[in-house]
């Protein structure tokens, strides 16, 4: 068990409520005792040491914290930890092992479809659901996807360009 | 609004894991019903709505960002009583309600009658919205919803739902809600009056869009100025109704 208690909130007082939580992050079931208020990404950075989920804004604009909520994408700074358990999550750790690179990954290195590289793990998710759902998508439907992912750096061209060649890709690979 | 400090409840209920409230249906008679846990993207993939019901279909996909409309809910959006909500002008201009459930039993609030300022509502401290409800068309409804926002997900400039039910050529009943332009949502009421009771004509369509701009309540900030704002409602209130004629001529 991960007990995030101590990690979130040193201080706290005897009488703050907790919750245990059981949440499947990237296939694994990890079991959490959580503050309800606690916000599922900071259950990811702070809880699971999972920092590839980004926080950016805090406010449901930037989407660099997107995550798939059973398949889902949803910014996960706007919803609690607890409101996770019994569910899937899957982060940008989950694309591809430690030492491989999943076909959206590659896209973004091929194509320099990241400058910072700040917005790149929610742009990368948010990508995973359209491909999974449309694995041939136009510019148009690449653009529409994304519409919730800002990138600082303007880089937008090249990350276009790099779903493409990730659906390029993914199709070869069948 | 927790994390800005706008509310700090005691307690939260996630109302997420009630089952069978996240359908949309629409009934026999025409009326579109909306259960709480419906989400925008739900609506904005409804061949339903698609098909009977173009203001609610014109709307959905306008609302915050593709990711946002995973999680979000027309029900909700309407009890966050935001000035800024999309749905609240949408469900105004239809003539919408609530139905809230509470331990007293279930009653029903017009959209225009439930929200008294900006995130503030007339429900109860125990009352829940289940569902909403957009009532029949009285005749083959029409309408749209345009709105200017200088990003996707951002808040709104000016929004404008426009909703309007024929029978033939004439105009049977319709309606006008404005998002963005006041501390609460926007019943263009004067404007949807002029256009009942007749066909849509040119001329109408202009009466309306100047009565719609002068019930906006704008005011000059970092979107726009009160006056721009204003000039905006009147061009989308007319685009919209203009769209219905040139759609109905080419139908004919």
């Amino acid at each position: 068990m991960t007990s995030l208690f101590q990690e979130v909130s040193p201080g706290a007082a005897e009488e703050t409520p907790t919750r245990q939580i059981t949440v499947t992050v990237n296939g694994e079931s990890r079991t959490a005792v959580v503050e309800p208020r606690l916000v599922l990404a900071h259950l990811l950075r702070n809880g699971l040491n999972m920092t590839g989920t980004h926080t950016g804004c805090d406010t449901s604009n930037c989407g660099a914290c997107t995550v798939l909520f059973d398949g889902k994408p949803v910014k996960s700074c706007t919803m609690f930890a607890v409101q996770a358990d019994g569910h899937e999550v899957m982060t940008v750790e989950g694309l591809a092992g430690p030492s491989e690179l999943h076909a959206i990954q590659e896209g973004f290195k091929e194509e320099h479809g990241l400058q910072c590289g700040f917005c790149t793990p929610g742009m990368m998710m948010a990508s995973k659901a359209l491909l999974d759902e449309n694995p041939s998508p136009s510019e148009d439907e690449i653009r529409w996807a994304l519409s919730g992912n800002l990138c600082r750096c303007t880089g937008y061209q090249n990350i276009v360009k790099a779903v493409m060649w990730a659906a390029r890709k993914l199709e070869d690979q069948g | 609004m927790i994390k800005l400090r706008f509310a700090s409840p005691e307690m939260l209920v996630d109302i997420n894991e009630i089952p069978d409230l996240g359908y949309h249906r629409i009934d026999a008679d025409g009326s579109v019903h909306v259960g709480a846990l419906c989400r925008h993207a739900d609506l904005e993939r409804s061949s339903l709505l698609a098909t009977r019901q173009p203001t609610m279909a014109a709307a959905a996909p306008l609302v915050a960002d593709p990711i946002v409309r995973n999680r979000g809910t027309l029900v909700g959006s309407l009890c966050h009583a935001d000035p800024q909500g999309d749905w609240a002008s949408v469900m105004v201009s239809l003539d919408g309600l609530v139905v809230a459930q509470g331990p007293r039993g279930r009653r029903t609030i017009a959209v225009k009658e439930l929200v008294h300022g900006p995130f503030q509502t007339t429900l109860a401290y125990d009352e829940v919205v289940v569902e909403a409800i957009a009532p029949a068309p009285k005749g083959a409804p029409a309408g749209g919803y345009l709105k200017l926002e200088r990003r996707v997900g951002d808040f709104a400039t000016v929004g404008v739902a426009v909703s309007v039910d024929r029978t033939g050529d004439e105009v049977t009943r319709a309606g006008i809600g404005l998002t963005g332009v006041g501390g609460s949502t926007i019943s263009a009421d004067d404007a949807a009056q002029l256009l009942v009771g007749g066909p849509l004509t040119s001329d109408a369509i202009g009466e309306a869009a100047a009565l719609a701009a002068q019930a906006a309540q704008p005011r000059t900030d970092h979107r726009g100025s009160a006056s721009y704002k204003r000039h905006l409602v009147s061009v989308f209130t007319s685009r919209i109704l203009t769209g219905l004629i040139r759609s109905q001529e080419e139908a004919a």
